[in-house]
């Protein structure tokens, strides 16, 4: 069901003067489109999967350990530098508009929006998307997955639906993880110069964030797992044969993981603008 | 209309019904025409050896069989009920009756043989009894002689001990057709008759009907009923392993030249 426009141009072309028109440069486009048209009704198959037993809970456990233990250390170092790094920053700029009290409040604001659900996005992407796209792809390549299919044992619903909801659950904590890390860093950074007590510090923290910096940055964070799993996965079952497709399929599902979080990073801002202008 | 035409002279297996039927099939990839115009028949409690040189098309004629690979055109019937018709679930269900035994062995590597194993039992046959479970995998693994290899990985195994989990994993579903695809290439040839005597237990034991493709001879002469000679898409030559190899036809016998 491939959506075959270079069948729809070349027929076009046949009609008009070929060669006034190149519909080579089309090529891309209709790859993309293909991807597109191909991921969604990857996206589709999950949602069927999902309420069809057996549910593997067991498989669903043991990847949501896996993502969450080799993410931890990585996560971590990256969000106290981060949280440290962000405070050092902005600090001259405060001090100079006098307002050095504020700066707790700063910092745990864009943390917590942007810069944690984002960069802990990022390193899963980096870290969780090849590694789903590796397995699966040599799982592909092997006849694996083929191997699945033939028994019966519905390969969609055993590999697919476990990793993507693992994913999905998984993010979300690693980025509550990530910001209560880099909350750390900050604190660390500010009694660098000076000295503030760790509860005066929480309460100027808290003082600045709101339930509309919690909410979206919270609900956003699990349509990036969603988005890594699924991209993932996607790549990696349908990873085309041979080791070079297996390292393909990694590494696309980092890219295009990764752009997808920016993309839904873009929306939820909107989102959330909007959506704060009409609860006012 | 089941009953088979040819080899009029042969055993009981030709009054047998036709479990796989297929007629007319081709099947291309790219403009690249593999099969051309398959037709064949493989009747219950039958074991058929397709002989073809590498790249013909015989790994893609077995896919078809199992719905892997979809023919662009022909008939192709299992159990009297055409493939290309059925839906997700009438083919799931077709797929625990048929076992493939892959090229690549294709052992899930993440598991051990008895995850393997247990896997197609359990996410199939729900069964949760795990005696039973445990029952059924040292059986299919007794049959196969590997007992002791239970808690091994795929990795630890060697070539031919991965062949005889490959099998085992597809015989505790307890399938009525088995597909063997290379079963003894790559093996010595002590190995490769261990397991060519292993398939003609199998068929003895569970009466099951088989397609086994293969270079071996040694391996076709052991376990053939009858054999089929593929050559560019079309089944060139059909035939017992004597007839064949004894054959006045200068190109049949070239097949079973050892020289
Ligand atoms: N998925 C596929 N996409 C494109 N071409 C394919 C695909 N599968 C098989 N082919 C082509 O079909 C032809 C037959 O392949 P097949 O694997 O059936 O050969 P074979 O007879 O099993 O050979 P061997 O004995 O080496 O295993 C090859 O030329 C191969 O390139
Ligand atoms: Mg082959």
């Amino acid at each position: 069901m491939k959506l075959n426009i270079k069948k729809i141009f070349s027929k076009k072309a046949a009609n008009e003067n070929q060669d006034e028109f190149d519909f080579s440069r089309f090529k891309n486009i209709e790859r993309f489109l293909n991807e597109i048209g191909g991921l969604s009704r990857f996206a589709g198959n999950f949602f069927c999967e999902l309420f069809r037993p057996p549910y593997e809970h067991k498989e669903f456990l043991k990847q949501s350990y896996n993502i969450g233990l080799s993410t931890l250390p990585l996560i971590g170092i990256t969000a106290f530098i981060m949280g440290l790094v962000l405070t050092l920053q902005s600090r001259p700029v405060m001090v100079e508009f006098g307002a050095e009290s504020w700066l707790p409040g700063m910092v745990s604001v864009s943390i917590v929006r942007e810069i944690g659900p984002v960069i802990t996005a990022l390193i899963c992407a980096g870290k969780i998307g090849s590694g789903i796209g590796a397995e699966l792809g040599s799982m592909r390549v092997t006849e694996q997955i083929d191997a699945m299919d033939v028994s019966g044992t519905n390969p969609m619903n055993y590999l697919v639906v476990t990793r993507v909801l693992a994913t999905t659950f998984m993010i979300p904590i690693l980025v509550f993880y990530s910001d209560a890390i880099s909350f750390f860093g900050t604190y660390v950074a500010v009694n660098l110069h000076g000295f503030i007590s760790f509860p005066l510090f929480i309460n100027q923290a808290f003082d600045s964030l709101h339930y509309y910096d919690l909410f979206p940055a919270t609900i956003k964070t699990y349509f990036f797992g969603f988005a890594i799993g699924i991209i993932s996965c996607y790549k990696g079952y349908y990873s085309e044969n041979g080791t070079e497709g297996v390292g393909k399929a990694a590494n696309s599902a980092v890219v295009i993981s990764s752009l997808a979080i920016f993309i839904i990073d873009l929306i939820a801002v909107q989102l959330s603008e909007i959506i704060h202008i009409f609860s006012m | 209309m089941l009953k088979q035409k040819i080899n009029i002279n042969n055993d009981i297996v030709n009054t047998q019904e036709a479990v796989v039927q297929i007629e007319h099939l081709k099947k291309s990839f790219n403009g690249n025409s593999v099969l051309k115009d398959i037709n064949m028949i493989l009747s219950e409690g039958e074991n058929v050896v397709i002989l073809g040189k590498s790249g013909i098309g015989k790994s893609v004629l077995i896919k078809c069989i199992v719905g892997l690979i979809y023919p662009d055109s022909g008939s192709l019937k299992v159990f009297n009920k055409e493939i290309a018709e059925m839906n997700p679930r009438e083919l799931n269900t077709l797929r625990t009756k048929v076992g493939f035994i892959f090229q690549g062995n294709a052992l899930y590597d993440s598991m051990t043989v008895k995850e393997n194993l247990e896997f197609p039992l359990r996410r199939n046959k729900t069964i949760t009894d795990s005696h039973i479970i445990e029952g059924l995998i040292v059986e299919a693994l007794e049959n196969v002689g590997l007992v002791d290899a239970i808690d091994k990985m795929p990795s630890e195994l060697s070539g031919g001990m991965k062949k005889r989990i490959g099998l085992a994993r597809t015989l505790i579903l307890k399938p009525d057709i088995i597909l063997y695809d290379e079963p003894t290439t790559g093996l010595d040839p002590l190995t490769s008759r261990e397991i060519s005597s292993l398939i003609l237990n199998i068929q003895g034991k569970y009466k099951t009907s088989s397609i086994i493709i293969s270079h071996d001879l040694n391996c076709a002469k052991i376990t053939s009923n009858r054999m089929l000679i593929l050559h560019e898409g079309v089944i060139r030559a059909e035939g017992k392993f004597d007839e064949l190899k004894n054959s006045t036809d200068e190109w049949i016998s070239s097949y079973f030249k050892t020289d």
